[in-house]
């Protein structure tokens, strides 16, 4: 895609941005427009994403996009991401919640912060949440990411915050199921003991050593949006049971990927 | 209304002096710096507020309100007079107000209450505990202070106090830390970090102490005027250079070839944001700012072109 289309694309994000083209959370229109023209090359050159179920992502408003991890590196989020710029019509940012590690190195802060991606916080997931954006989540975590390839298909445990946050918020839950993350990053080990060295969580170690994805075929799959009541204050067996329903939903939506 | 302001040689105490002035309130000062040209109509004294003379003042003029402005964060003050002043100086006005008849307390504090560090969260609400202390305990007698403060509204029920903090103020006079962090061609930042900074034009700020005074407010909070900006935004808007260092090698330069002085604590705040929510402040009092953060800059641009020299700065407290 043509870098003035992409340019088209960041000047009709509904983001309040202000003259110089930045948001009260620091999101940069400059810095939208070189990360989406690196990401849109991924996406539809590299990897050529297949979408489906887009239509089920709200065009305005508060939301909250859930899904599966795939791949040892957040692959998965940034796809998700291009997706809902270069697919939505008008295009919207997702936002996610960027592991806390990140906003410890140099230019990894400055540039997720830039690009909208705040750091996994409660206070800002609900706060993005009331201001109607498009909100993120990976509810397994970073136990999510260091599944290996053999488990690429299975969900690990999820937390219960996403859903009490869209209880509280009033926020739909748009389920997502993301493929082939495995295959373009296959885990065959992580190194948690060097990982914690270098300040993260893990270091995924791929048969060519390096987590550098190779060209696999990615395809993302949203389905119905689903609405909780509550107020998000509900005894943790009830959130257990809702937070299954979701679970069993992405797990579906895995299944009906990969036919 | 009679109001006394402890501190008000201060750029922004003066501000609201004035303020006071014109919507007709009587307006007495306690500051030991004095205010030469000060308005005639303005009683100052020229004393310690811990001295017991400023006790006399208070026994003598029964003010019926404070703004308590008289709290420094100077690096170029030692820890001991930051002490003495901040905490010792806020205990002695509440024990003033609590002994003379004090209806009414505005405690003016600081957004940097809340700490700068890469978990902390944007837009800071008002319960949220200090963090990051640990790391720059430079900042400790003022968050002292303000906690202090904040204890007056069980210890002392009768007394209406509020407590604000108010992120920086930035404006044409060129006070304040934030501006003296700009005040030089060059403005050092942490190679890879760009925190957003939240500020306030200073007539702006002068008119939330005013609001929160005439609005008789009691409780904690933030006050801040439009959306924060990166740094090196708000350096560029400002005519500035940003210089971008490795942090090792920053903390070794600050305060040398013609860069602000720095504690090594205050890296943090230039490395993560301190952003707080004010939306209870502007509720309660119905506080607008008039100054967008662009103009804000602009105005402090034109009072301070780039190319003058910068000064030491106090630590971004």
């Amino acid at each position: 895609m043509p870098g003035d289309e992409i340019s088209a694309r960041v000047e009709r994000l509904e983001l309040p941005f202000d003259a110089r083209g930045v948001d009260g959370y620091g999101t940069s229109r400059w810095h939208l427009g070189v990360a989406f023209r690196a990401l849109s090359f991924l996406y539809r050159t590299y990897f050529q994403v297949r979408c489906q179920g887009l239509e089920h992502i709200p065009v305005r408003g508060r939301a909250m996009l859930v899904g599966n991890h795939s791949g040892g590196i957040a692959l998965d989020a940034a796809m998700v991401i291009a997706a809902c710029f270069l697919e939505l019509d008008p295009p919207r940012l997702a936002q996610g919640m960027a592991e806390k590690f990140i906003n410890r190195f140099p230019f990894a802060s400055t540039w997720t912060s830039r690009c909208g991606q705040l750091t996994g916080l409660p206070e800002h997931a609900q706060r993005l949440l009331e201001d109607d954006r498009l909100l993120m989540v990976f509810p397994e975590g970073a136990r999510g990411t260091a599944k290996l390839w053999k488990d690429r298909f299975s969900l690990v445990e999820f937390g219960t915050g996403f859903l009490r946050l869209a209880q509280k918020t009033k926020s739909p839950i748009v389920p997502f199921a993301f493929l082939g993350g495995g295959d373009a990053i296959p885990t065959v080990g992580n190194l948690y003991k060097i990982g914690k060295l270098v300040g993260v969580p893990y270091l995924p170690v791929t048969p060519w050593l390096l987590p550098l994805p190779r060209p696999a075929k990615l395809s993302i799959h949203f389905g119905e949006p689903m609405r909780f009541d509550g107020d998000g204050n509900a005894d943790d067996e009830s959130t257990a049971r809702a937070v299954g329903q979701v679970k069993e939903r992405i797990g579906q939506l895995i299944e009906r990927g990969r036919q | 209304m009679r109001v006394l302001i402890p501190g008000i040689a201060g750029l922004l105490a003066r501000k609201v002096a004035q303020r006071l002035l014109g919507g007709g309130h009587e307006v007495i000062g306690i500051d030991p710096r004095g205010w030469p040209g000060a308005p005639k109509e303005i009683e100052l004294h020229a004393i310690d507020i811990r001295k017991r003379a400023a006790g006399e003042v208070f026994r003598k003029r029964r003010p019926h309100a404070v703004v308590h402005m008289a709290t420094i964060s100077a690096l170029t003050a030692d820890a001991e007079e930051r002490y003495r002043i901040n905490l010792g100086g806020t205990r002695a006005v509440f024990e003033y107000c609590a002994a003379h008849g004090v209806e009414q307390l505005v405690f003016v504090g600081r957004h940097t209450y809340y700490g700068a560090g890469p978990d902390a969260p944007l837009y800071h609400t008002e319960s949220e505990p200090p963090q990051e202390l640990g790391s720059y305990p430079e900042l400790a007698d003022l968050v002292a202070a303000d906690l202090y403060a904040a204890n007056a509204l069980w210890r002392l029920p009768a007394l209406q106090t509020a407590v604000l903090r108010i992120c920086y103020t930035l404006g044409p006079s060129g006070h304040g830390t934030l501006a003296s962090f700009l005040r030089g061609r060059f403005v050092p930042m942490v190679l890879g970090f760009d925190p957003l900074f939240q500020f306030i034009h200073e007539d702006d700020a002068a008119d939330a102490i005013v609001a929160a005074l005439s609005s008789k407010l009691r409780g904690i909070f933030n006050v801040a005027g439009p959306q924060p900006l990166p740094l090196g935004l708000i350096a560029r808007e400002a005519g500035r250079r940003a210089l971008p260092f490795p942090e090792a090698l920053l903390a070794v330069l600050l305060g040398r070839a013609g860069l602000p002085r720095l504690s090594r604590g205050a890296l943090a705040h230039i490395k993560y944001p301190i952003v707080v929510d004010a939306s209870l402040f502007r509720r309660e009092t119905g506080f607008a700012h008039r100054f967008d953060e662009l103009v804000t800059v602009q105005t402090f641009a034109d009072g301070f072109p780039a190319g003058g020299r910068s000064s030491p700065v106090p630590p971004l407290g």
